[in-house]
C-alpha cells in the first residue's frame, strides 16, 4: 500500500470570522498575508518532511476560500517536485475543464514531472460546485470540457516526432509540441475522483485509479461499479492499486492525544460544507432528474458507518468518523487495524490518501502524527496482503 | 400544419427536433416566446392572448419535455431554430412577444429578418449589457436561493412560490429542466449577447416594451435604455408586476398587448 498525506493548507485562523460561508464570497480582507506566508511554508516543510519519512505527497486546490489557500495547484507541485526527491507527487486534483488552455496545463504537468524526474501522479477532477465562481466555466457543460482536455493532454504529451492540430468544441490550436516531454512513459498515471457509481463505471472502462472521499463504508458500492466495468473492458479483475481512499489519520500512543488530533483535523470536515446555498449546486452540475428530487427535498445520504448507520460528515462525533471510515483514529496498533478492516471491506484499496494535518493541528502535532505513523504504522500496511483482486471482482 | 399531436400534448418537430407546441384561438397570428421560468407560469396569459388572436407557444429547446439539440448552446443557436420554424410555418405578419429570455431570443431572430413578423413585444427583455463592466445590469440569480429569488423577481411572491412536494412530477422535472437549461444559454455573458447592440438597429418594425415595473431583478432604467437601441420603440409600464408580467398580471398584459398588435 501506498499512503499520501495531504493537507488542504486552510487558513484557519479566519474560521470564526464569517457570517455563513467561508468560501467564493468571504472577504479576502480576512487573510493577513504574514500569517499566511507562515502557514504556507509550514505547509511545505511537513510534506518535506514526508519525503524523508518514506510517505507520498498529495496536493489539491480550491478557490476564493479559507479553507484552502492553494489556489493554483501547479505551484505547490512545483515546489514539492523541487524539494523533495523519493515521495510520489499527486495532485488530486487538477480540475483541467475549468482551465482556460489545456496546452498550458500539459505543459505545467510535463514540466513538473521531468522537475521531479518522474514523480508526478496526475489527477484529473471536476472539480467541487463552489469552483464554479472562479472560473465561471457554464456548469452545464463542465463535463465536456473536462473530457475534450483530458484527451488533448493526453494526446500533447504523448505526440513526439511532429506537432499537431487541434480543432474541438471547446479548444483549437494549430501547432501543438509540449517542451520538455514528460519523464514517465507514455504519460503519468492518471488518477479521478467520484462519489457516483456512473462515473466510477467510465473511469473502470478507462483503468485509472480512482479516489472516493468521504464515501465511508459505503466505498464498496463504488469500488464495486468500477471492478465490474474494469473486468467487461480489460478481461481481468482490477489490481488494488486502483483504489484511492482520502480518509483522516490521527494517531498517538497516548489514546486521549490521538482523539484531540482527531477532533481537530475534522476541523476540515466541519468548516468543508459552510458555503452560501445557491453555490452549492449550480445548474447543470447534477442531471435534471437529481436536482427534481433535490427540489423534493430528497438528498441521498452518502456516508455510513460499518452496521449501517448515516452520519453527517460536518456534525459527527469523533467515534461516528471512525465508525464510519472517515477517521483513524488511536494507537498505532488501533489505526493499523482500523485501515486493514477498511481495505478488507473495499475488496483491497491500494493508495491511502491520508489527510495527516487538517484544520488547527500544530506543526508540532502534525510532526509527531506523520512521525509516528510513518515509523508504526506504514511499515505494516506496506507488508499488508491485499484481499484477492479476481475473487472482489467476481463478487461484484 | 406540420403539428403532430402526441397522446400526452401537441408537439412540432423542426430539423428533427420536438418540441412541445401550444397552439390556440382565432385571428391574426402571434407567436409567444416563453420567459426562462418555462411555459407553465405563462398559461393564463397564453388563453386571455388566444381570445383574440391564433396564439402559437413553443416550448424552448431544453426546457419542458422539449428535445435539446446536440449543440445548441447559445440564445443565437436558438434564434437560428426559430427563423426555421417560421420557415417551416411560412408564418406571415406575425405578431412576436417574448419575455425575458424570450424576448431576447425574438430580438436575436429580429436582427437577422423581420421579414415574416410585423410587429415586437419585449418585455422585461435581457439580451444587452447597459452600464459600466463593473456594474451588475441583471441579479445573479444563480447566487440567490429560490426564495430571495422569488422575492426580487415577483411583485408579489406568492405567485412565484412553488411548493415542489406537492407538484406533478412533470412539472418538478421540467423546472429543473428550465434552470439547467436557463445556465446553458445564458451562463456566460451572463443574460446577454455583447455583439446584439450593435445590431438592434436593424430591427425596423414597431416595437412595445412592456416592463413590470416591480422588476428587481432588472431594473426600469436599463429597460428605456434598451427600448432606446431599437429605432421607435415605445415603453409601456405594467403595474403590480414584476419581472414576469405575463404571470403577474397575465389580464393586463394580454390586453396591452393585443391593443399594439390591433396598431394602437
Amino acid at each position: 500500500m501506498r499512503v499520501y498525506h495531504f493537507s488542504e493548507q486552510a487558513y484557519y485562523p479566519a474560521w470564526n470570522e464569517h457570517s455563513g460561508t467561508l468560501r467564493v464570497t468571504f472577504p479576502n480582507r480576512k487573510c493577513d498575508p504574514r500569517v499566511a506566508a507562515d502557514l504556507l511554508h509550514r505547509y511545505y516543510d511537513e510534506w518535506q518532511l514526508c519525503d524523508e519519512l518514506g510517505l507520498d505527497i498529495m496536493l489539491n486546490e480550491h478557490h476564493q476560500t479559507a479553507t484552502c489557500m492553494s489556489s493554483s495547484v501547479v505551484i505547490g507541485l512545483g515546489i514539492v517536485a523541487r524539494a523533495t526527491k523519493r515521495s510520489r507527487i499527486l495532485v488530486l486534483g487538477y480540475p483541467i475543464g475549468h482551465r482556460p488552455d489545456p496546452l498550458r496545463a500539459a505543459e505545467e504537468l510535463s514540466t513538473i514531472d521531468v522537475i521531479s524526474r518522474g514523480r508526478l501522479d496526475m489527477g484529473f477532477i471536476k472539480g467541487i460546485p463552489y469552483e464554479i465562481a472562479a472560473s465561471n466555466r457554464n456548469p452545464t457543460e463542465l463535463m465536456d470540457r473536462f473530457w475534450e482536455a483530458h484527451d488533448f493532454i493526453i494526446k500533447a504529451m504523448t505526440t513526439h516526432d511532429e506537432d499537431f492540430n487541434w480543432d474541438g468544441e471547446f479548444f483549437q490550436y494549430r501547432h501543438v509540441n509540449v517542451w520538455p516531454r514528460v519523464w514517465q512513459e507514455p504519460h503519468p498515471p492518471i488518477w479521478s475522483t467520484t462519489g457516483s457509481s456512473t462515473q466510477a463505471r467510465v473511469l473502470g472502462e478507462r483503468g485509472y485509479v480512482m479516489a472516493t472521499l468521504g464515501t465511508g463504508y459505503g466505498t464498496r458500492r463504488i469500488y464495486d461499479a468500477y471492478r465490474k466495468s474494469y473486468m467487461a473492458k480489460h478481461g481481468r479483475a482490477p489490481g488494488a492499486d486502483r483504489f484511492a481512499y482520502l480518509g483522516l489519520v490521527a494517531v498517538s500512543h497516548d489514546r486521549e492525544e490521538a482523539r484531540r488530533r482527531g477532533h481537530l483535523i475534522a476541523g476540515y470536515l466541519r468548516t468543508s460544507p459552510i458555503v452560501a446555498l445557491p453555490f452549492r449546486n449550480p445548474p447543470g452540475y447534477v442531471p435534471p432528474e437529481d436536482n427534481a428530487r433535490m427540489l423534493r427535498g430528497e438528498t441521498p445520504p452518502r456516508t455510513y458507518t460499518k452496521d449501517g448507520r448515516v452520519i453527517s460528515m460536518q456534525f459527527a462525533s469523533v467515534d461516528e468518523l471512525v465508525d464510519s471510515g472517515v477517521l483513524f483514529c488511536g494507537t498505532p496498533d488501533e489505526v493499523y487495524a482500523q485501515i486493514v478492516d477498511f481495505c478488507g471491506h473495499c475488496g483491497g484499496m491500494g493508495n491511502l490518501l491520508m489527510m495527516g494535518q487538517g484544520g488547527e493541528l500544530t506543526h508540532e502535532q502534525t510532526v509527531d502524527n506523520l512521525a509516528l505513523f510513518s515509523r508504526e504504522v506504514l511499515p505494516r500496511l506496506q507488508a499488508w496482503q491485499q484481499p484477492d483482486a479476481e475473487a472482489a471482482a467476481v463478487a461484484a | 400544419m406540420s403539428v403532430a399531436s402526441s397522446s400526452e400534448a401537441p408537439s412540432l418537430v423542426v430539423g428533427g427536433t420536438r418540441i412541445d407546441w401550444i397552439e390556440k384561438g382565432a385571428g391574426a397570428p402571434l407567436l409567444f416566446l416563453h420567459a426562462e421560468n418555462g411555459i407553465e407560469p405563462a398559461r393564463a396569459a397564453i388563453d386571455e392572448l388566444a381570445g383574440h388572436a391564433r396564439v402559437m407557444a413553443p416550448t424552448h429547446p431544453g426546457y419542458g419535455r422539449s428535445e435539446l439539440p446536440k449543440g445548441m448552446r447559445t440564445i443565437d443557436d436558438l434564434s437560428y431554430f426559430y427563423l426555421d420554424v417560421l420557415d417551416q410555418l411560412d408564418a406571415r405578419d406575425l405578431t412576436v412577444v417574448g419575455v425575458s429570455l424570450g424576448a431576447w431570443i425574438a430580438a436575436e431572430i429580429a436582427v437577422k429578418t423581420t421579414a415574416r413578423m410585423a410587429r415586437l413585444v419585449m418585455a422585461n427583455a435581457v439580451g444587452v449589457k447597459v452600464s459600466d463592466r463593473e456594474t451588475r445590469d441583471i441579479a445573479d440569480i444563480f447566487a440567490l436561493t429560490e426564495p430571495e429569488y422569488i422575492a426580487i423577481a415577483y411583485s408579489d411572491p406568492k405567485v412565484g412560490t412553488r411548493d415542489y412536494k406537492a407538484l406533478p412530477d412533470g412539472e418538478v422535472l421540467a423546472a429543473a429542466r428550465a434552470r439547467e437549461a436557463t445556465a446553458r444559454y445564458a451562463w456566460n455573458p451572463y443574460f446577454h449577447n455583447p455583439r446584439l447592440k450593435s445590431r438592434l438597429h436593424r430591427i425596423r418594425i414597431p416595437t412595445l416594451f412592456l416592463w413590470g415595473s416591480q422588476d428587481r431583478m432588472l431594473s426600469e432604467p436599463y429597460g428605456r435604455a434598451y427600448c432606446a437601441m431599437i429605432p421607435g420603440a415605445r415603453f409601456e409600464t405594467i403595474d403590480r408586476a414584476g419581472h414576469f408580467p405575463d404571470h403577474e398580471q397575465p389580464k393586463v398584459f394580454a390586453e396591452q398587448v393585443l391593443a399594439f398588435a390591433r396598431g394602437k
